[in-house]
């Protein structure tokens, strides 16, 4: 059964600003926030900008805000959202607006680049493989699900807010040296970058990073605390550090 | 900064798109903890009514235990030293409260709940702030928030003595002076106090991390491992630990006062 529903959608100007534009469309039962804005496309306005792929939640390009909150746009069934008033679709806040829905989310990928790589350990077999227990490696498989979005940047107030672009990775890149850091094969000491060039301290666990991640990633409690806890011990905690130097290495 | 400037509008604080009452869960925090920190230093300052010995009962407040120095049969070292200056306020329970309370102020889960109820940093997700500057926990005074886990090693000392009261307040003395096991009502609020207190405690981040969290290979140190896995357990429902205790240990202090004060009568279950 289909009926009216009014999309409030975010459309930029020739000038580089821009307003919100009201779009009457008949919805039926099924459908998604990105099938309405394909449909808008389709019938009322054919230079509409979004960005789009899988329609499966699998690529992450399709990321915008809906009705305020930061979500995929193929993921957002409507009989998830009041439909009683004007639905507002707009681009992500934390990236510089290309036009209309589409944002520009090359920093994530120059932020990325800085993060000190994957370094093994010498491979245990002469074959040039390693052995590693599967225990060990299901604490980071939760953080390789996430499909960079980019939501989680998007509502994080210390991005979005306070920008802090220059000092500060994100949620999404404090998962992704938590994925290498807690690796058990990997070498590297992230943990000075973390505190200074990372700006880990800048978070200060709202955990709404944790709310938008579609793939329910537990960023804030799995991923962005342990990695505060890890700067703990080398920082802040002097029977910590203690403890470090007089363990028996494993 | 250039980067920012081509994003959209920035939003004013409390603005915001989102069509629910985002506000409703910042000011149940602000209400929730504000009305525990009133009533717990109001029921710190006031040293007394905080043990119950009626008919045989042995309850002790959690707010006043561990009793360092003080009146009743708890007491570690006696009632209040002769060197204690006159002119300083003395309650059992100053002595020992700021370990809790630093406890709950550091732990990471309050930490995000008050500074949105608190100081709006920000208010609610993807809801407009009050301010521009933002330092985060990066310098003084929030970098303190960095000594959490030496407030864990105390919160853990503490329920060991919490569980002990609890013990004790099984045992009721007859007219004789002889003790017998038994239940009351008080005895349950205590014990379900110290149950809950403990569920919040070694569901801490940092204990979680101290356990077995630092190990990159867990696999090689299996008791490490299986604490990390218990402690994970009782960290899924942290927030949730953290107010039915927060709850809990003011409720305690209610019955034991209320009981010490002969309002309310503690019920003799066995």
């Amino acid at each position: 059964m289909s009926k009216q529903v009014t999309f409030r959608i975010w459309r930029t100007d020739a000038n580089g600003g821009g307003k919100f534009v009201d779009y009457p469309t008949e919805v039926s039962e099924g459908m998604v926030v990105l099938d309405v804005v394909h449909k808008i496309q389709a019938e009322q306005a054919n230079d509409l900008a979004c960005r789009w792929n899988c329609k499966a939640g699998k690529c992450g390009s399709c990321s915008a805000e809906i009705n305020g909150m930061p979500k995929l746009m193929c993921m957002t069934r409507l009989d998830q959202i009041p439909l009683d008033k004007p639905v507002t679709i707009e681009p992500m806040r934390s990236f510089p607006r290309l036009r209309d829905l589409a944002t520009d989310v090359s920093w994530n990928f120059r932020v990325k680049t800085k993060i000190k790589k994957f370094n093994p350990r010498k491979p245990d077999a002469s074959d040039g493989s390693w052995r590693m227990a599967q225990a060990d490696v299901d604490r980071v498989q939760e953080f390789r699900k996430c499909i960079e979005c980019f939501l989680c940047q998007d509502v994080c107030h210390v991005l979005r807010d306070h920008h802090k672009h220059d000092e500060f990775i994100g949620p999404r890149f404090l998962v992704y040296t938590a994925a290498l850091e807690m690796h058990p094969l990997d070498t590297e000491d992230r943990l000075p970058e973390l505190k200074q060039a990372c700006g880990v301290g800048f978070c200060n666990i709202t955990k709404c990073c944790t709310k938008v991640c579609p793939e329910s990633i537990s960023i804030t409690d799995n991923a962005i605390i342990p990695l505060k806890e890890r700067v703990v011990d080398d920082f802040f905690d002097p029977l910590g550090w203690l403890w470090k130097k007089l363990r028996p290495k494993t | 900064m250039a980067y920012a400037d081509a994003s959209m509008p920035q939003r004013r604080f409390g603005e915001t798109a989102r069509p629910d009452a985002w506000w409703i869960q910042p000011v149940a925090v602000f209400i929730g903890l504000s009305i525990f920190v009133v009533y717990s230093t109001w029921a710190a300052f006031q040293g007394s009514h905080y043990w119950f010995g009626g008919q045989g009962a042995n309850y002790i407040s959690p707010f006043y235990s561990p009793e360092i120095f003080g009146d009743s049969p708890h007491s570690w070292f006696g009632p209040k030293p002769g060197w204690w200056p006159a002119w300083l306020l003395f309650s059992p329970a100053l002595l020992v409260l700021w370990a809790p309370a630093g406890f709950r102020l550091t732990c990471y889960y309050y930490r995000g709940a008050y500074y949105k109820a608190f100081w709006a940093d920000p208010p609610n997700c993807a809801v407009g702030e009050p301010r521009q500057v933002y330092l985060g926990e990066r310098s003084f005074p929030l970098i303190m928030q960095n000594i959490h886990r030496y407030f864990m090693y105390l919160a853990v000392v503490f329920i060991l003595i919490l569980a002990r009261d609890a013990w004790d307040a099984m045992w009721f003395k007859d007219l004789t002076g002889v003790e017998h096991f038994g239940i009351g009502v008080g005895t349950l609020v205590l014990v379900v106090n110290v149950v809950l207190l403990a569920g919040y405690t070694f569901g801490c981040h940092s204990l979680r991390h101290l356990i077995g969290g630092f190990l990159d290979a867990p696999s090689r140190a299996p008791v490490c491992a299986k604490g990390y896995s218990c402690v994970s357990c009782l960290n899924r429902r942290h927030m949730l630990w953290a107010w039915m205790s927060l709850f809990w240990v003011g409720f305690a202090d209610v019955y034991v006062r209320l009981c010490a004060m002969g309002i309310w009568h503690d019920f003799r279950i066995w």
